[in-house]
Parts: structure tokens; sequence; C-alpha cells
């Protein structure tokens, strides 16, 4: 079951129209990367979809629900989960208290949840009492990752989650991606190390100027020689 | 003549980019080192002033607070605070009845009931006001100088409103004579303001230990760091935005209410008051509650110092120079280390 689709989105800022019509799928558990050049839409539709950016044309669907438009509280309520590229951790929070943040909608008792989140982040679990503005480039961006699991989403939308990392930490946090896709949370994401996550991807979407260019699985794009010349450095 | 000034600002302004950084390290090293002289001369000279500054700085420290945590959550400087605590303090007088007596105390329970009368109504009013005035403002995405300004005509709506149901005559909560008694070391104190200072620590206390340990308190400092994550995150930001109110709304109330018991009531001493709130709260950082009660406390204990010094220049030893200390206290934060204290960079 697709547990999340765009269907013929039009979206932009102000007056400027940025997707013209775009369609895209996930099916349940699967890793779904987008690509493409800068000011693709890359972005924009991924903000869209979460309820950031109003839908002008087209349908947004949720696990076969109509979620066109709803806020992004909503979302979250229903089981999407979006990590923004950057400035996304709170800094004057603990890493304790960023995680109880991220469970804010929650009316249950979350404490299981929150050591299944310390069981997969370790490095998390020793600091929990330290600022979040202390970490490194790395460890916010698996701050920002075990904040968006405290919902237990089923789907969980990144925005460049390698930008502006070192080349090790890269690797760690892509490990971490496939680790929490494979207990069964579906993934979005886009990147410019396009490479690196078609090769951990079921399938992957290529968007040029708004609109749908190509599709297929990671591997197919990878070997697609129309992207290996224009999106992967030849 | 003209030609050799404009050069020098243009020196000042190159040597101030240059040396950015150490100015702000040396500076901020002398500003503490200045806050520590004040506290020893306080302590050695002028020991009755000292204590005086402590309950004005406690009195300030509650509206600053307000300002801060408004600030902080709202991104604007909120200029109507100054009225809200004086048109909580006279909401109080309205609703005090006297009776009961708590030991030395120059009043009783029925100034206690008349308190959280006050700030009840201050907080939803607080509300109201949001809903009223500034929540469309925010709904319509204005900046922080509209929402700024906005918040001035309410101080002014405020004012009129004291002026035609109180009147423009100083009150007084209860009248009469109050003898002070002694204490160690010289200090005079009247039991209603150690009653001031008490109620003052006491809800900063219970607002640290709001924004520490509940969630609603993480939730307004996440908010505060980074509004357009919290939405993300799922926090209800409204919600946080209506708890920020009613906490200021509650504490402006509060402090005005002990303002009323330190000195009097007058609809005018609002607006006063504004300079050395904001002063306060730039001190030790907008956004930052620790800060605005460090930043209350050093205007409070400066202003009444420098008048306690015997000096025969200003700003010494004369209480019309208070607001130029205030205001002096403003210039030298925000030429050194505008982002306060304990502000964030």
């Amino acid at each position: 079951m697709r547990v999340l689709e765009a269907r013929d989105v039009v979206s932009g800022y102000g007056e400027v129209e940025i997707l013209h019509g775009v369609s895209i799928g996930v099916e349940e558990g699967e890793i779904v990367t987008i690509i493409g050049p800068n000011g693709a839409g890359k972005s924009t539709l991924m903000k869209t979809m979460f309820g950031l950016l109003p839908v002008r044309k087209g349908k947004v669907f949720f696990a076969g629900e109509d979620v066109t438009g709803l806020a992004p509280q909503v979302m979250v309520g229903k089981g999407m989960c979006y990590v923004p590229q950057s400035d996304n951790v709170f800094p004057t929070l603990t890493i304790h208290e960023n995680l109880e943040m991220g469970a804010f909608i929650r009316r249950d008792n979350y404490r299981g949840r929150m050591q299944e989140i310390y069981g997969l982040f370790p490095d998390l679990a020793e600091r929990r009492g330290v600022r979040a503005g202390k970490l490194s480039g790395g460890q916010r961006q698996m701050l920002a990752l075990a904040r968006a699991l405290m919902l237990e989403p089923r789907v969980l939308l990144l925005d460049e989650p390698s930008a502006s990392l070192a080349p090790n930490m890269v690797e760690l946090v892509f490990a971490k991606i496939q680790e929490i896709n494979r207990s069964g949370v579906a993934m979005v994401m886009v990147e410019q190390n396009a490479r690196h996550a078609l090769a951990l991807s079921h399938r992957g979407y290529v968007l040029a100027m708004g609109q749908n260019r190509l599709e297929g699985t990671g591997e197919g794009l990878l070997n697609n020689e129309e992207v290996g010349k224009l999106y992967l450095g030849g | 003549m003209v030609r050799s000034l404009t050069r020098t600002a243009a020196l000042i302004g190159r040597a101030r980019r240059e040396y950015a950084g150490q100015v702000e390290q040396v500076g901020t090293v002398g500003l503490w080192l200045l806050i520590g002289l004040l506290l020893v001369v306080g302590v050695v000279y002028a020991r009755q002033y000292l204590v005086t500054g402590i309950i004005v700085g406690s009195i300030i420290a509650l509206g600053a607070l307000g300002i801060t945590l408004i600030y902080g959550i709202l991104k604007f400087g909120h200029f109507a605070h100054g009225d809200m605590m004086m048109f909580g303090a006279y909401v109080a007088l309205g609703a005090f009845v006297g009776g009961g007596s708590i030991g030395p105390l120059s009043f009783g329970w029925g100034m206690i009931l008349a308190i959280f009368v006050s700030m009840t109504a201050l907080g939803a009013g607080s509300i109201a006001i949001d809903r009223l005035v500034y929540r469309p403002l925010r709904q319509r995405g204005s900046s922080a100088v509209v929402l700024a300004i906005a918040s001035l005509g309410v101080a002014i709506v405020l004012r009129a409103v004291m002026l035609l149901w109180w009147g423009p005559d100083q009150q007084l909560y209860v009248s009469g004579i109050h003898p002070a008694k002694d204490f160690p070391f010289d200090i005079k104190l009247k039991p209603d303001q150690i009653f001031i200072v008490a109620t003052a620590f006491l809800l900063m206390t219970l607002v640290y230990l709001l924004l520490f340990r509940t969630k609603m308190g993480k939730a307004m400092r996440a908010m505060s760091d980074n509004a357009d994550l919290a939405r993300v995150t799922g926090i209800d930001t409204e919600q946080v935005v209506m708890w920020t109110w009613i906490i200021g709304g509650a504490l402006a109330a509060v402090a005005g209410i002990l303002l009323g018991i330190q000195s009097n009531m007058k609809p005018e001493l609002g607006f006063t008051l504004l300079l050395p709130l904001f002063a306060g709260a730039v001190l030790g950082g907008l956004g930052s509650p620790q800060g605005a009660f460090v930043g209350a406390m050093i205007v409070g204990i400066s202003q009444e110092v420098f008048v306690g010094i015997d000096l025969p220049f200003p700003p010494f030893g004369v209480p019309g120079y208070k607001p130029a200390v205030a205001f002096g206290i403003l210039i030298l934060i925000l030429l050194v280390r505008p982002r306060g204290l304990f502000g964030k960079t």
C-alpha cells in the first residue's frame, strides 16, 4: 500500500510557481530518494507534502487518506514527520529535552519509546544532559532524526540529511537511516549526495524544473546513462 | 572642522569593526568588574541604599522576566508592560477590601486575595488583548516593529482607562505610618519590604521550575529557540503563546502591586517604568530568563546606590538622576555587548 502519495502537485512561494504538477509515491517500508539539479523543486515538494506550503493544485494522500492542505501539526499526528535541512535541533535545550519535545503531542506514557530511541542512538544516551547547541554537526543530525522518531512515524521526510557533514559522519548518518528503515519506517529523502543516497534507496525520482523527469529503482537510476551524465558527475 | 570630524568618525568605525571581538571580550570583563565594584561600594558606603536597590530590583525583575519571555516567544518588545504593571496594581486596589492581618505587615489576608484576583484578571486580560490585537497582526505576518508599535498603542489605551477609572492622583493601599525596624549592619527595613522581596523571589522560583521542569515550560524555551522547528515538531505554538501571556500578565500584576506597596500608584508611573524594565531585560540578554533576573537586580541596585553615594557631581546623590543611571547602563551594554550578559549570539 502507498503510505504517501503526491498527485500532480502544483506549489511555490508567493508569485513564483516552482512545482508544475509533480507526482511521487512511497510504498510502505521503502526508502525513496528525490534527486535533481538546484531549483528543481525537491525541497519544495517535501514542504508541500508536509503542509508547510499550500497545495495550489493536485492532491496529497497519506495511507490512502486525502491530507491535502492540512497543517504540519495535523500531519505529525497522523504519522508523518519531517526533519529540516538546517537548524533542526533546539540549541538551548538538552538532548533529553529535545526528545521530549519530539513527543510533545503524545498524551500517553512515552518512556518506553524514549528507551528504544536511546538504544538506537547510544551516543545520545550517554550525553542526554548536554545542550544540543554544544553537539557537532553529525551528532545534531542524529538528534534531529531521533527527535522525529519519538512519534513512531510511518513516514519520515528528510531534507538533505548529509548536507554540510564531514565525510565519515555522512557514512554514519546514512547507515543510521538504513537501520531506521529496517525497523519499518518509510523514508523520503532529498539529497545532494545522490550517488550515495540512490545506492541505499529502493526507488528514486528525478525532478527537473518542477516536473517529473525520470523514475526507477535506486540501482536502475544509478546505472542510467542520462542520470549519470547530468546528476552524478559523469 | 567637519572634515576632520567625519575622518575621526570613519577611523573609529574602522577600529570598531576590526577589533569587534576584542571589544566584546574586554567590554564583558569590564562590565562584570564594574558590577562588582558597584556591589563593593554599595556594601561599604551605602548599605541602606543597596538594600533598597534589592527591593526595587526584585520588583523590576518580575516585570523584566515577562518582557524577556514575551520577546523570546513572540520576538517583539512589549512596550505595554509598564502600564500592565500599573493596571495590575489598580485592579488589586479595587479588589482590596482590607480585613485580616498577617503579623507586622501593613495589610492583611485581603491583600493576598487581591493579588490573586489581579493576577487572574491580568492573565485573562493579556490573552484577550493578544486575540484582539497581536494575533491578527501575527497571522498577517507583521514585522516586529509593527507589533512593538501596536503594544505602544495598547499601553496608551491602558493608561487612559486607568485615568478614567481611578483618576490621576496618586493612591495608596493602606495609609498611615508604618515604621521601619532596625536590622544588623545599620539597615532599616519595613516588614512590607521583606514581603516584597520574598514574594518576588518565590514567583521567580516558580517560573524557573515551570520553564525547566514542565512540558509547557520546555515548549516555551523550544519555541524561543526556533519557532519554525517548534511548529514542525508538532508543538502547539498558539497554546505556547497563550501560556506566555498568562505568565507575563500575572507577573506584571504582582510586580505592579509590589511597587504600589513599596511606594504608591499613579497611572503615569507605568510608562516611566519601561526604561528600567527594558534596561534590565537587555542587560541580561533579551530572551534569557536568568539574564532578566540578574540584569534587573543590577539596574535596581545601581539606581539606588548612585543616589546613596555622596559625591558633589551627577549622577551621584540626587534621586532625579535614577533614570539617567538606567539609561547609562542601557547605552553601555548596547555599545559593548549588545546580546547582553546571558544572551545568545
